[in-house]
């Protein structure tokens, strides 16, 4: 197996959809027009030498190897800066170009070290095989002049001109005597990633690469995408992984398991050791690029806190006790039965993981219905964007965004409403941020004001910052704007969607309550802000909706994905590249376990349980009898729980003590249960409450797909052989058969077949065709031979579109005297969820620990200064953190992020849910800061309890 | 010694120049010119309120003042002599006479006598290659130079 092949074809294609044909070194060779000589020669099969140049960003002209000659036309012009032209006769190798290239190399090696042997990048470095093409055999300068290279000359002297290297940045080092100043690292920093934290100090000899200004990496403005380390063409910037371990020899493309962009890596691998992990070009979501968390943060799957072994414990105050698998899978099914029988069959059910793969999801949610007999199914999505599943399917007829992640780059104008893609969804927020580069205008519906709101070379047209918890009311103003200005799109409107319930809808956002002017008084956006940004969206040209959690987590997310969905609708932007409503899904298979039927009232497909068609194909299939009656949702569960009637519950991949809103009532319900089984790679916070733990399993140690938020099927592929000995879909399927259950699939791919073969969605799907086609975008099917990147092209999947009131309902969370702030959660670039991976990686140096950010006058009100330890208190709970000041939030609004378990941002929130789909309000919370010395008395309980509860017998504590 | 600049709130100081050149296309090196002309150097501090203001990053300042050696990173003395050492001036002795200049001043390229009076600077070409060598003091050209005539120069200026 070798290294999956990557073409560089030095600059950018073209997307120019004219043809030109040329002829280079005797070939003739058709391109589009625009396209550089050198990018049609590498088409052709030639590679010209060169070094500044890469397909990643555009094309520089300054090493002057790639020169070449054409007839008719004087001197030696550089192929990547010059474009091809009907009729032209290249050539890129002459005597004249020979010459020339030698001399430049004989140059750059002049102050380059000649420690070859002993380099990191030996073995991948374009340095030397520009070297070797150019045929450089001397250099006839000597190494001893002035040089970047040495610390100290010959004779002792300091040398200014060196200078030392860079380990700041814990997953690469920087060092600048093996620079050859090609820029690619700035111009990737730039072009790519758009942070621009580098540029080149200096000229001439003196030229530096310069992270800030004159900074270390760490300390710079770089967020370690690793955008320049891939662009490097030599050993100056360069894994600390690589430096450690040495190059890879085979490579493995699979899927990143962080966020729900879905990037595509290439896994590269000595023997089973993992190197790093490299952005695939091909990835259709990711186009090459990719962020900290997926790119440098896999740490974890090494890392000594992971569980290896089964364990179990009678009572949750006992240490653990290994046991082996069998004896684990005849406890958990003879617990399990026992429950049953003693509690009745609804008494037990299952937590299926988004962080899992499709195959694993589906397997976990046919053990609960067709093994334990109920429909006691849910899934985290419950507690992120169940509300985009309902409003999506009501208002379009399908729960999923409408585009694919290419179609920001045909887009106009973007709403950013309750997201931060530049921290949670950093490679879309990349693309983004190009495309706004490029032109587009910019929306920012957020309380808080996000990087995407002004930073280097992009500034949002109108950050519309609302009070938390008034989403319904700003977008039905936004509405109220389009409606009563005439600025809706009528012929769409007949078109597509129903009439009549536009009528009534427009009739219900014209009343004058719904009025900016009005608004404003309540949400607290200025209303010719509101009307601006309403004539931007719906005249702007192509008009994109993309929205996060802040939508969705709320007591009326559901309300706002409907209104979302009205305003896309009303302006017609929906079913062409360049529009569409698109949700930034949190996790990397939230899509995917949602489709896999991990709702308790839906089986895979969206399809309702009580429709008997549906579950007649799953009963054949499954030789069971299937209860029509929709299960428990996770917030049941645990009432039921505590009520004493739910007694069993088997939690994959999930840390809902962590995750999910009050934290009290939470840890109040995994008590009263007498077995639960918690299946994971660490010992995570909801296993302090657990009776059985399951080793898990790492992306990186089994197949399977994952679905990506913008509904695209990626394959995930074995890298390593479990570290615990099974991978999550065999853990599945062995404790379905100690339950009885005749389960026999031998890989993944078997159980894609039978989720294929029930689906109409995923009918066209199988292993062999991602493997022909890389991913795929769901529906495919006969209708969609080749997948749907965009949705509703021709007509809405259910038919009309339909226009829904969405009436502003005040959330019955609410200030007052005793609380009289508004917290609101996020997350950070650098941490991931409840950073069980995260936090046992390095990018801990980023963020050690959560902060409360406020605003300087709340702050000073109450007699807080930068970094001192405040109490955050709410009605439900009470935990401490350390405060940072900061004029990104408005007054009375304060905000933290929920990465570390110590801090159990959760305790404070409420048990407010969304009224459709019981998705909990973490975005608002009625709150009272004061300073404070130190932990309350929950967190020192709660540290004592995770202390006792992670102790395994015959074993030290494990290190949390 | 410009001492001004700890004069005067040096941050509103420069964030009025970025407005005043906020106007213009390209505002980066004409705000650079008139913080350099109040201050006499850009300070350190100016760079990140100027890339806040341009909405730049700080990188990309600090790449633009380190291109440009007349951008100055500490105050010059009062006066600055710039001497050519360009080819022409080369081939008419400039490389004697900077030796010595620099040993009648006591500084190296770049250094400002101890008296704080003038400050030494290379050039590369002043276009007076015809009457080479060549150099400029604060503004104002000299040409067909030797040590004594350009000592003259500079004993006139440290009055």
């Amino acid at each position: 197996m070798p290294l999956v092949p990557e073409i560089d074809y030095g600059t950018p294609a073209s997307r120019a959809s004219e043809m030109v044909t040329l002829t280079i070194d005797g070939r003739e060779v058709t391109v589009p027009a625009g396209t550089s000589i050198m990018r049609a020669s590498m088409e052709a099969g030639i590679q010209v030498p060169k070094l500044c140049a890469t397909d990643m960003v555009d094309a520089f002209g300054s090493c002057r190897l790639c020169l070449i000659e054409v007839e008719g036309r004087n001197g030696t012009p550089a192929s990547c800066t010059t474009p091809v032209a009907a009729g032209l006769v290249v050539h890129t190798q002459t005597e004249r170009l020979k010459a020339i290239r030698k001399g430049v190399m004989e140059l750059y090696i002049s102050d380059h070290p000649l420690d070859c042997l002993t380099c990191a990048a030996n073995g991948d470095c374009e340095l030397q095989d520009m070297a070797g093409a150019v045929g450089l055999r001397d250099v006839r300068y000597g190494y001893e002049g002035e040089n970047h290279v040495k610390a100290r000359s010959a004779v002792g002297e300091v040398n200014a001109q060196w200078m030392p290297k860079d380990e700041s940045n814990p997953y690469f080092t920087y060092d600048p005597s093996k620079c050859i100043v090609c820029s690619r690292c700035v111009r990737a920093c730039e072009e790519v990633q758009g942070t621009f934290a580098l540029t080149i100090e200096g000229r001439g000899f003196d030229s530096r690469v310069s992270p800030g200004a004159h900074e270390a990496f760490l300390s710079s403005e770089c967020v370690s995408c690793g955008a320049c380390v891939q662009a490097c063409p030599t050993a100056t910037l360069t894994e600390k992984s690589v430096i450690e371990i040495g190059q890879p020899e085979h490579s493995v493309v699979t899927t990143c398991a962080y966020c729900g962009v879905g990037c595509s890596f290439k896994a590269e691998m000595r023997g089973e050791e993992l190197v790093r992990m490299v952005p695939w070009k091909d990835g259709q979501a990711n186009r090459g690029h990719s962020c900290v968390k997926g790119r440098f943060a896999y740490g974890y799957a090494s890392h000594k806190d992971r569980i290896l072994n089964p364990m179990i414990r009678e009572k949750i105050s006992d240490p653990w006790r290994e046991v082996t698998w069998e004896e684990a899978f005849a406890h958990v099914a003879s617990e399990f039965r026992r429950i049953q029988y003693q509690y009745g069959r609804e008494s037990i059910g299952g937590i299926t993981s988004s962080r899992c793969t499709n195959e694993e999801t589906y397997l976990v949610q046919k053990l609960i219905r067709a093994g334990f007999g109920n429909n006691n199914v849910d899934t985290c999505a419950r507690v992120c964007h169940s509300p985009t599943g309902y409003g999506l399917g009501q208002a379009f007829g399908t729960s999923a965004g409408t585009q694919n992640f290419d179609s920001v780059e045909h887009t106009d104008v973007v709403i950013v409403i309750g997201a931060n893609p530049t921290d949670g969804h950093p490679v879309f927020g990349s693309r983004l941020k190009k495309r706004l580069r490029q032109g587009a205008k910019l929306i920012v519906i957020d309380p808080r004001r996000i990087d995407l709101v002004r930073s280097a070379h992009i500034e949002a047209s109108y950050h519309l910052p609302l009070k938390p918890g008034t989403n319904v009311a700003v977008l039905t103003a936004l509405a109220h704007v389009i409606v009563t200005e005439g600025l809706f799109d009528e012929r769409f409107i007949r078109e597509r969607c129903d009439w009549s319930e536009f009528e009534d809808w427009a009739a219900f956002v014209s009343e004058a309550q719904h009025s900016p002017e009005e608004t404003e008084k309540f949400t607290g956006v200025p209303a010719d802000d509101l009307r601006g940004a309403a004539r931007l969206y719906a005249k702007g040209g192509n008009g994109a909706i993309y929205y996060g959690l802040g939508v969705t987590e709320h007591s009326q997310g559901s309300t706002t994905v409907m209104a979302i969905a009205n305003l896309a609708m009303a302006t017609g932007n929906i079913g062409r590249p360049g529009v569409g409503v698109n949700p930034l899904r949190g996790q990397n298979n939230v899509q995917g376990s949602c489709d896999m039927g991990s709702f308790p009232h839906e089986l895979p497909g969206y399809r309702h349980i009580s429709d008997d068609a549906t579950r007649e194909i799953f009963e054949k299939l499954w030789g069971v009898t299937l209860n029509n009656e929709p299960g428990l949702r996770i917030p049941n569960m645990l009432d039921a729980a505590v009520e004493g009637t739910f007694k069993g519950i088997y939690i994959q991949g999930e840390d809902i003590l962590q995750s999910d809103p009050d934290t009290k009532h939470v840890s109040a319900g995994l008590a009263a249960m007498e077995c639960v089984v918690v299946h994971d790679l660490f010992l995570n916070e909801t296993a302090n409450y657990a009776h059985v733990f399951l080793p898990g399993s790492t992306f990186l140690e089994k197949d399977g797909t994952f679905t990506n938020a913008e509904r695209r099927i990626n394959r995930v592929r074995r890298v390593m052989t479990p570290k615990n000995g099974y991978a999550d879909w065999e853990v599945t399927q062995k404790m379905a058969q100690a339950m009885g259950l005749k389960w026999a699939y031998s890989h993944p791919s078997e159980i894609m077949d039978e989720i294929a073969a029930t689906t109409p969605s995923f009918a066209g799907v199988s292993y062999a065709y991602l493997e022909e086609k890389g991913s795929v975008q769901w529906p495919c099917n006969e209708k969609f031979p080749n997948g749907s990147p965009i949705m509703h092209v021709d007509g809405f999947v259910r038919g009309k579109g339909k226009f829904i009131r969405t009436e502003y309902v005040a959330t019955d969370e609410r200030t007052g005297p005793r609380f009289p702030l508004l917290l609101t959660t996020g997350r950070i670039l650098s941490q991931y969820n409840v950073g069980a991976q995260t936090r046992r990686t390095a990018n801990v140096v980023w963020h050690e620990e959560d902060l409360l950010e406020i605003h300087p006058h709340d702050a000073e009100q109450r007699g807080i200064k930068d970094g001192d330890w405040v109490k955050l208190a709410s009605r439900s709970g009470d935990t401490t953190l350390r405060a940072l000041i900061t004029d990104r939030v408005a007054p009375g609004v304060v905000y933290t992020t929920f990465h570390h378990p110590t801090t159990q941002a959760n305790v404070i929130t409420t048990d407010f849910s969304d009224w459709a789909t019981n998705c909990p309000e973490y975005k608002v919370t009625a709150v009272q800061i004061s300073p404070s010395n130190g932990p309350t008395e929950w967190q020192e309980e709660y540290e004592e309890l995770s202390r006792k509860s992670r102790r395994i017998a015959g074993k030290l504590e494990a290190a949390e | 010694m410009n001492i001004r600049a700890v004069a005067v709130d040096e941050a509103a100081r420069v964030s009025e120049i970025v407005e005043s050149c906020r106007h213009l296309e390209g505002p980066l090196l004409p705000v650079l010119h008139k913080v350099q002309a109040e201050f006499g150097f850009i300070p350190e501090s100016a760079k990140q309120v100027i890339a806040k203001a341009l909405n730049l990053s700080r990188a990309e300042v600090h790449g633009v003042v380190t291109f440009y050696h007349d951008f100055r990173d500490h105050p010059a003395g009062r006066h600055t002599l710039k001497l050519c050492r360009a080819e022409a001036c080369q081939s008419m002795g400039c490389e004697s006479l900077a030796e010595q200049i620099k040993a009648k001043l006591g500084v190296d390229w770049h250094g400002t006598t101890s008296d704080g009076a003038i400050t030494l600077e290379p050039v590369f070409c002043l276009g007076l290659c015809a009457q080479a060598p060549a150099a400029m003091l604060d503004g104002d050209v000299y040409a067909r130079l030797d040590e004594d005539c350009l000592g003259e120069i500079l004993t006139e200026a440290r009055r």
